[in-house]
């Protein structure tokens, strides 16, 4: 039960980044039909900035956080205004791979901001723990799913209430009707790399938190990837659930499969998640929570 | 004044669509603008309303005119800002969305009345209050359009486009609708109608303008183009009754097509 307990929020935890990174996944999709290959960019780029600025710049961590996420959407904005922008009404297709592009553009000016080291990461939680019942709970990963539960419900509020959040659902839904009630299409675009930008930001401060980051980090964002095709691709609900699933499912299997199912092989874990994304494609290849269209019979 | 100077739009940089097409639309008034599909008349409301880059289309000549400034290259955003607002063929109403949602998303350019705004699209249209929480996409296809009327008056314009607003509607519904038009003139919008039913149309308008193959081939009074032997035959469908049809009254009316134009 300790064990079960501890791998659950463990799960949860990293589960949240990802989906913060899928979350930033579904709403550049949703907006502009692109799946953004450049969120693992975003997430080092943020995840750097916060080393630097509290390393170099002496700033506290929780100041440091929100200039890193402001930076961060900074240069979201900047990469769909010079990168995107142009390629506006171009296939699908073509766009996706631009963002494979700025993706690496990205990393390769981070890496050399990074160099070959590990950079240790402070936070104010570290590795600390607290104890609930007999269950060790490690404090970053209740201040992951903490934040992720006000992020989410602040997006969710955002896309429901506000009237940008409004003018991006609408646009993501009919962009010629979205410009006909005098919704500047170029901003939503803008708005939506920004926000990813920000979520990546967040995402990649938690990877770092307790631990270090390095050149390989990027790798943990492909993880959001899953996290996106199992709860949907243009679902913002799907993309926080499919991450914790992804989260969850990853914690549980590190832990029991080693002895429940030795046969597997070392480090099964890393792989789960996509066996659950290979059953949800057979099932529902919308993802299971992929909007189902709205017809008038 | 809304007005139209001998606009030229292509599309595709190849395909000439509207050629030299003017027309003008006085402050207060319903304008109606018939045609046969294929005429242009969806084109020359997106030249208006700023749509055509979305559809690759570019006006090449003349201009459009809004109280004098010209209108033409300006975003969709700002033609709203101006009171200039389209509501699309085929209503698009935002099926996923509430109702309120729909008319919130109207009003994007418009927020600071919002309330007030939203109560006089109320009154105009009840059947929108009583179904305010409800999904748009399963309103009826006269819901629809009354919805798609309703987010477009949420910005209160000056100047609104209807594009075929009685597509696809029963013939009370159409009624409805025809009301709903004048109701909404008289309130004080100018309404450019585009309309296939033409004999709705002209019911309502004071001026009607006919378009074919890009170009205005008829201009006159709503009454005097009811009046019209060839806008009776043609668009009406009226002739004179008990008389046997043969294939070359079919020949004879493209005849008299080319003539009238």
């Amino acid at each position: 039960m300790t064990r079960f307990g501890q791998s659950l929020i463990q799960g949860l935890g990293n589960g949240s980044i990802y989906a913060l990174l899928a979350l930033g996944f579904v709403i550049i999709y949703k907006s502009t039909l692109v799946i953004s290959f450049a969120q693992p960019a975003l997430m080092v780029a943020g995840a750097t900035m916060v080393v630097f600025l509290t390393g170099s710049f002496g700033l506290p961590f929780f100041a440091a956080v929100p200039v890193a996420m402001l930076l961060t959407a900074l240069l979201g904005l900047i990469v769909e205004r010079s990168a995107l922008r142009p390629m506006v009404g171009k296939p699908v297709f073509v766009v996706a791979i631009i963002t494979i592009g700025v993706d690496i553009t990205i990393r390769v000016v981070v890496n050399r901001f990074l160099g070959n080291t590990i950079r240790n990461f402070t936070s104010p939680w570290g590795l600390d723990t607290l104890r609930v019942g007999d269950v060790f709970v490690q404090q970053r990963f209740l201040a992951m799913m903490l934040t992720t539960a006000v992020v989410v419900a602040a997006l969710f509020a955002f896309f429901k209430y506000s009237r940008t959040g409004l003018a991006m659902r609408a646009t993501a839904f009919d962009q010629e009707t979205a410009l006909a009630q005098g919704i500047s299409v170029g901003m939503v675009f803008a708005l939506s790399w920004a926000i990813a930008g920000a979520l990546a930001a967040l995402a990649g401060t938690f990877v770092g938190t307790g631990g270090s980051i390095d050149q390989q980090t990027w790798i943990i964002a492909l993880k959001a990837l899953p996290a996106i095709i199992i709860g949907g691709l243009d679902s913002v609900g799907g993309a926080v659930i499919g991450g914790l699933v992804v989260g969850v499912i990853e914690a549980l299997v590190g832990t029991y499969q080693p002895t429940a199912a030795p046969w597997l092989g070392n480090n099964f874990a890393v792989v789960s998640p996509y066996v659950v994304l290979l059953i949800v494609l057979l099932l529902r290849p919308y993802g299971l929570f992929g909007t189902p269209e709205v017809e008038r019979v | 004044m809304l007005s139209v100077e001998n606009l030229e739009v292509v599309y595709d940089d190849v395909i000439l669509v509207l050629r030299g097409v003017s027309l003008d639309v006085p402050e207060g008034k319903i304008v109606a603008l018939l045609g046969a599909n294929g005429a242009g008349k969806t084109t020359l409301l997106r030249a208006v309303s700023g749509l055509l880059d979305v559809h690759e289309g570019e006006v090449t000549k003349g201009q459009i005119t809004l109280d004098g400034d010209p209108i033409h290259h300006l975003s969709p955003a700002r033609v709203v800002s101006a009171g200039v607002k389209q509501v699309l063929e085929g209503r698009r109403v935002f099926a996923e969305f509430s109702v309120e949602e729909n008319l919130r998303v109207g009003a994007h350019r418009n927020t600071r009345r919002l309330s007030e705004n939203m109560e006089r699209v109320y009154d105009l249209f009840p059947v929108l209050r009583d179904r305010r929480r409800a999904t748009a996409g399963y309103l009826s296809g006269g819901e629809q359009q009354m919805l798609a009327m309703g987010r477009a008056m949420m910005s209160d314009p000056r100047y609104l486009l209807l594009d075929e607003p009685s597509l696809g509607l029963a013939p009370l519904l159409v009624q409805q609708i025809r009301d709903l038009i004048v109701e909404i003139n008289q309130r004080g919008t100018t309404v450019l109608l585009v309309e296939q039913n033409a004999s709705m149309a002209l019911s309502i308008a004071e001026h009607g303008y006919i378009m074919e193959t890009g170009k205005i081939v008829m201009d006159k009074g709503a009454s005097e183009l009811l009046e019209d032997e060839d806008v009776r035959e043609f668009y009406l469908g009226l002739h004179d009754e008990g008389t046997p049809r043969s294939f070359r009254d079919v020949k004879h009316y493209k005849r008299r097509k080319r003539w009238l134009s």
